[in-house]
């Protein structure tokens, strides 16, 4: 992403050209490509395999243009614009022939909207719609596939792909994890992770950005709509919900609330109705993170412990690790991540406290994140004595749930959180934006260190969307010097300097997806840089509105280290809220 | 046919010494996945991830590159492969027939292998030898003026 | 050591799938069983064309040339010819009174014939680099290094040669691109990845006379300022393979490849990469993909190979055939190359023949002869004495050219004119007992099966021309389905990523208006005008 806007700059300062869009004369930079030509001229072009922020492919063949003097039709996406070009956007010949790739692809495909995950949000639906597509004329055969159903986070569904490779590229590009690749050639060419294999068993990291990548069902998160829904129904269980800090700024997107807009109160609410026995915070877990994790950096410092220290909250990210940089592995925090800590927390501390058999008791988590469904079920994750957190619900499954339950949030009155796993602070809300657990952590880090009171709470250097963020924070005489990377090809970068040496840092930020967990690969769909930008915006003023904004003044949390956990990075706490890692193969 | 243990270390060490061949070139993958399909007839899955890891390739990719190509094969085929040759030249000297002589002398159809293992019968694009239409290429050999007797002639030699 | 005489032995990819080999171990055995192994030497020796049927071997110097030999027929040609000194007359093909062995230039027996690309093709052993040298191999490189490469350029560019790989682009003008193209890491790749069907010329040029590319190569690498080349070459030619290897180990050792060439402080390598059977790695982009490893998939254009291509870097790409034509020019001069050909198509073209013709194999004419000379001249006619039904010029992705358009010149510039394209130069004679259904249903099937299968229209295009097709052969058709296929191959042909795609639909096209009611017959009558088809096996409809 801090390549898009690199790029946008070079732009500026290279030449005008003039062309002529549909007639009209008009000056766009030399380089572009016609497709974006046609965009800063406000021209619609419709697109599939162009993806903002992938390497354009040029394989759908819907974004066709006519160029005279060309006899055959221009792929906009991959064609740069000349001095004098001619360009016809809408002629008889493209529309027609766009039409025409279109019934192809259609030719190739189930059909039956009614029983896909995206059906209302498929951009093939769409085109369909928008051409007027009445009638396939190129009837035959059509590939079937079995469902792939080995992940536990994202669900294949070949049958759906329509071979754009928006996916492949993702894997490949933003992620550097590639994980799946095109297979085969001609009509019997499918995507394919590793070697063949299910996606279980490749190095997929769960991240879910594959997800929002595709324009069809063929990708979808692995539900646990069904059982949560069966939880709730079971008199004998006490079902307990924890949401995430990114969920209050998205989930009104799919109530058509504009992103970015703060929706926390109706959200509550919103569940509250769904029937859940409580509603908690995962925020609340998100400042307990940070006492433990900041509490392991200080000790680190203090006791010339493996620095940097590397976060740990986000799930694709430490699987990525444990593929790719196991040798790093005793610098990641031994921290679970809040979502994790919460489900420990509920099932110890809060059942004891309701006096509740943890057995009867069903954490469910709202979660902006595909990756949390791998998480959670992971085998070190069950240090209640059984599995912490039960189910993992995307935002666009949560999203799903209500409407089924005739739910609308926009018109939700405003309610709280539930005692005590509810209350949180402003440091817990900015963990949802890139950078905001670096910013949290110093926020505290500087007071318990300093026992001095920050005056400026807002690093403004470690926010932002830039790929890789630098910062040198002076703590009690030392010069701190910090990263924060997101999306894995930006932590590769950031992992190699380490590695090598050409970078010293003392503490490291780093989130799977781009943005931070606002764009998470469970995230309403679509996630793309404007509306990613609008959420972060969001995640900052929750902070600026809440009365306490450093995760140690939490109050709830206090108590249960009084109550219940003693000291932080205490034996229990150790117990509960800390973790191990296991070195994968780097397939 | 033997059963080999791909796991077994001896057969990375020969692997590895392919890939010590191809070590000073660019981009040796393809290289390396055509010397290991020589030696063993296909491309076996521990193999591929083998060569992934060594190469630093996503394995994704090797598997990509290994089904793209005609001549990889990422299941078990037969000892020899015979390829017919279908493109138009051939086609209109009798190729069909050359097609239909081998299905009934191997008993097999177009992409299967016989039960020993021994023959496995492809149809493939134009072989380059046109002037010698209908032609077959069993292995690395090219056979040509086929006639469903010089077919069975051919087939003695690999008895 | 001496020889009395020295015998070559066909061994080329036509040859030997007709047991090649096997005579030429029976020759070995039966001189040494006359006891003349010390007198007679035995070389190998590459095609000789469509000339002379395989396999055939050459006596000299008594030039004398036998054709198609058996094996049962060695022994009398050694104990005979090689011991007793009389010619077998019955087994002769030809016989010629010019002497001397490696200065030996044959006047073809079919005078249409010049040779340049195949100038020391069936002459030299390709295995010993003493012949290519003895026949002023390697010359033009030595020259070429006392000269600028802007001088060498100049002398490409000023002979019009046009690339002969299909496109017929400028080959002077690639390389001017890709010599001022900035970078100090530059690459010639030679394009041996001949998959066009009907077409084996580039196989032939190197099994026969590998280093007369290689020095070609060599050329360009100076002229651009490359050092390294690659020459992709198809799985399917073992031999052409084997004798590259041969060819560039023995030019490296005698220091005309590697470092320091004749001392000027030039070097250049040569490597080969081998295909491993897909088609559209032919189309340059796809072949450079293949090289780096990856899924033969073409790439984006532009930036074009000279501005980026192999591994990024400014890279030339030409066709074996056009690498051939390079020495003679250099050592000739652009004036003389002019001098054949047509005046905007100089030189001459390698053409494959093959198919329903009486003399398979390939000849090399010069530009701007007809359809009619190439077949029924030096093809000898359709075979079997049947009509002509349609010439496939340049393989599946050329033109089909029916026996109204016989005498229009061969040239790149000409065939567009009739919707035909000159290609790869390969000729596939199709007779008039042949469906025209089932013929361009074997088209269609190669493209569906060679797409690569990045871009929609070829992917699924191809598939579904495919399927109606086979609806329509076996009776199943519907007049509608002739609308479809014509929509459909328009919409391929504008719509598609690469040249692939854009071409595959080229027969079917064709083939639609000009035997449109051969189709018509298949959907209505449900028959078969020839039948030949799987429509009606058997039921043989008499026409004419």
């Amino acid at each position: 992403m801090a390549k898009t806007t690199g790029e946008m700059e070079k732009k500026e300062t290279q030449n005008m050209i003039t062309i002529y869009l549909d007639g009209k004369e008009v000056e766009v930079p030399q380089g572009v490509s016609v497709l974006e030509a046609c965009q800063m001229e406000g021209i619609h072009i419709p697109t599939l395999c162009y993806f903002e922020g992938l390497s354009p492919w040029g394989g759908c063949r819907i974004c066709l243009v006519e160029i005279e003097g060309q006899p055959n039709l221009a792929a906009s996406c991959v064609t740069p614009v000349r001095e004098g070009m001619k360009i016809r956007t809408t002629s008889k010949k493209v529309r027609e022939a766009r039409r025409a790739n279109l019934e192809l692809l259609l030719s190739n495909h189930p059909l039956d909207c009614q029983l896909c995950d995206r059906n209302g949000s498929c951009e093939l639906q769409d085109l369909a719609y928008q051409f007027g597509v009445r009638e396939i004329h190129f009837k035959g055969e059509r590939k079937t596939y079995e469902v792939d159903n080995s992940s536990p986070s994202v669900k294949r569904d070949a049958e759906r792909c329509i071979l754009c490779g928006r996916c492949v590229r993702t894997c490949r590009e933003v992620q550097t994890v590639c994980a799946i690749d095109y297979a085969n050639r001609s009509f019997e060419t499918f995507i394919s992770p590793s070697l063949g294999l299910p996606l279980g068993e490749s190095v997929c990291v769960n991240c879910g950005q594959c997800i929002l990548a595709c324009p069809t069902g063929a990708l979808s998160e692995v539900s646990h709509v069904d059982q949560v829904w069966d939880a709730i129904e079971d008199p004998e269980k006490f079902v307990v919900l924890q949401t995430a800090p990114a969920i209050r700024v998205s989930i009104g997107e799919p109530f058509g609330l504009p992103p970015g807009t703060i929706s926390t109160g109706k959200m509550v609410a919103a569940f509250r109705r769904l029937g859940f026995d409580r509603i908690f915070d995962t925020n609340f877990s998100a400042d307990l993170t940070i006492i433990e994790e900041g509490t392991e950096f200080i000790n680190r410092v203090k006791q010339g412990g493996k620095l940097p220290l590397i976060t740990s909250c986000s799930p694709g990210w430490i699987k990525f690790m444990e593929h790719f940089y196991p040798d790093l592995m005793d610098n990641v925090s031994t921290c679970k991540s809040p979502q994790q800590m919460f489900g420990a927390v509920a099932k110890t501390y809060y059942a004891q406290k309701l006096g509740i058999d943890p057995q009867d008791m069903i954490v469910v988590s709202i979660m902006p994140c595909t990756a949390k469904k791998f998480e959670c079920q992971r085998e070190e994750m069950s240090a209640s004595g059984c599995q912490d957190v039960d189910f993992s619900l995307t935002t666009r499954e949560a999203a799903r749930m209500l409407k089924e339950k005739g739910i609308d949030l926009k018109e939700m009155p405003d309610e709280d959180f539930d005692d005590p796993l509810g209350i949180s602070t402003g440091a817990a809300a900015v963990f949802g934006a890139t950078g905001g657990v670096m910013e949290a952590a110093l926020r505290s880090v500087y007071e318990l260190l300093t026992g001095k009171t920050l005056e400026k709470l807002d690093f403004y250097p470690v926010r932002g969307i830039e790929g890789v963020k630098e910062a040198t924070v002076e703590v009690d005489g030392m010069e701190v010097k910090v990263a924060v990377a997101h999306s894995l090809s930006n932590a590769r970068q950031v992992l190699d300097w380490v590695r090598s040496g050409e970078a010293q840092y003392h503490f490291i930020e780093i989130m799977a997806c781009p943005g931070g967990c606002i764009g998470g690969g469970g995230q309403p769909i679509p996630t793309n840089l404007e509306n990613r930008m609008k959420r972060i915006e969001a995640i900052y003023q929750v902070d600026q509105s809440l009365p306490l904004r450093k995760s140690h003044e939490n109050p709830a949390v206090k108590q249960l280290y009084k109550e219940f956990l003693g000291e932080p990075n205490g034996e229990k706490a150790h117990h509960l809220l800390h973790t191990h890692y296991l070195a994968r193969e780097k397939m | 046919m033997e059963t080999i243990k791909w796991e077994d270390e001896h057969i990375f060490q020969e692997v590895d010494s392919i890939i010590e061949k191809y070590w000073e070139e660019k981009s040796p993958l393809l290289c390396v996945l055509q010397e290991i399909s020589l030696r063993w007839h296909y491309l076996p899955r521990p193999l591929m991830q083998h060569v992934a890891e060594k190469l630093d390739v996503p394995s994704s990719k090797v598997y990509g590159v290994a089904t793209f190509y005609s001549f990889l094969e990422t299941e078990p085929i037969g000892q020899h492969v015979v390829r017919v040759c279908e493109s138009a030249p051939c086609h209109v000297r009798g190729a069909m027939d050359v097609l239909s002589t081998l299905k009934r002398e191997l008993g097999i159809k177009e992409g299967e292998t016989t039960r020993d293992g021994k023959f496995t019968l492809e149809v493939t694009s134009c072989l380059g030898v046109c002037g010698v239409a209908p032609a077959m290429m069993i292995d690395q050999v090219t056979y040509g003026n086929l006639t469903p007797e010089r077919i069975r002639e051919v087939l003695t030699l690999y008895n | 050591m001496f020889y009395r005489m020295h015998v070559l032995v066909e061994m080329s990819s036509t040859s030997i799938p007709l047991g090649a080999a096997q005579i030429k171990e029976r020759l070995e055995r039966e001189v040494e069983k006359a006891g003349l192994s010390q007198e007679i030497q035995i070389l190998e020796s590459g095609s000789l064309g469509a000339a002379v049927p395989s396999p055939f071997i050459a006596v000299y110097p008594d030039n004398i040339v036998y054709a198609p030999v058996k094996i049962g027929e060695v022994k009398r040609i050694v104990e005979e010819h090689f011991l007793k000194g009389r010619p077998v007359k019955d087994l002769i093909y030809f016989k010629e009174k010019t002497p001397g062995v490696h200065a030996f230039l044959p006047r073809s027996p079919l005078a249409k014939e010049k040779r340049v690309v195949l100038r020391n093709s069936g002459l030299i052993d390709p295995m010993n680099i003493e012949d290519y040298i003895a026949r002023d191999g390697y010359l033009a490189l030595a020259r070429v290094l006392s000269l600028s490469p802007e001088e060498v350029i100049g002398i490409v560019k000023d002979s019009g040669l046009l690339g002969r790989g299909g496109a017929g682009f400028p080959t002077g003008l690639k390389w001017e691109f890709t010599y001022k193209a900035p970078g100090e890491e530059k690459y010639i790749v030679c394009n041996a990845d001949e998959g066009e069907p009907g077409t084996f010329k580039d196989r032939l040029i190197l099994e026969g006379d590998p280093h007369s590319v290689l020095e070609a190569m060599a050329i360009a690498g100076y002229a651009v300022g490359a050092n390294t080349g690659y020459i992709y070459i198809r799985a399917e030619y073992p031999e052409s393979i084997r004798h590259l290897e041969t060819a560039i180990e023995q030019a490296n050792q005698r220091g005309l490849l590697g470092k320091d060439i004749f001392g000027s402080g030039f070097d250049f390598q040569v490597k080969i990469r081998k295909g491993a059977g897909a088609y559209v790695c032919g189309e340059e982009t796809a072949l450079l993909e293949s090289i780096e490893g990856g899924r033969g998939e073409p790439r984006v254009k532009p930036p074009y190979p000279p501005q980026s291509g192999l591994w990024g870097k400014p890279t030339v790409i030409n066709n074996v055939e056009t690498l051939a034509n390079i020495p003679p020019i250099i050592l000739n001069g652009p004036q003389w190359f002019k001098n054949i050909g047509t005046p905007t198509c100089p030189g001459t073209k390698v053409f494959t023949l093959t198919g329903n013709i009486n003399n398979l194999g390939l000849t090399e004419v010069p530009m701007g002869i007809t359809l009619r000379e190439l077949i029924l001249e030096i093809g000898g006619g359709v075979a079997q004495g049947n009509g002509l039904k349609l010439v496939q010029t340049g393989g599946p992705s050329g033109g089909t050219m029916t026996p109204d358009l016989l005498d229009v010149p061969m040239d790149f510039d000409t065939l567009p004119k009739y919707n035909s394209a000159l290609g790869s130069g390969a000729l596939t004679v199709i007779d008039d007992t042949h469906c025209i259904v089932d013929v361009t249903k074997n088209f269609c099937r190669f493209f569906l099966h060679e797409s690569c299968g990045k871009c929609t229209p070829c992917r699924i295009g191809n598939k579904r021309v495919v399927e109606i097709l086979e609806r329509i052969s076996v009776g199943e058709g519907k007049m509608e389905d002739l609308d479809t296929l014509k929509f459909l191959g328009e919409h391929m042909k504008t719509t598609s990523f690469c040249g692939l795609g854009q071409a595959a639909p080229n027969p079917l096209l064709r083939c639609l208006v000009f035997f449109q009611e051969e189709f018509e017959a298949h959907i209505v009558d449900k028959k078969c005008l020839t039948g030949s088809c799987e429509m009606n096996k058997g039921q043989k409809v008499l026409v004419h």
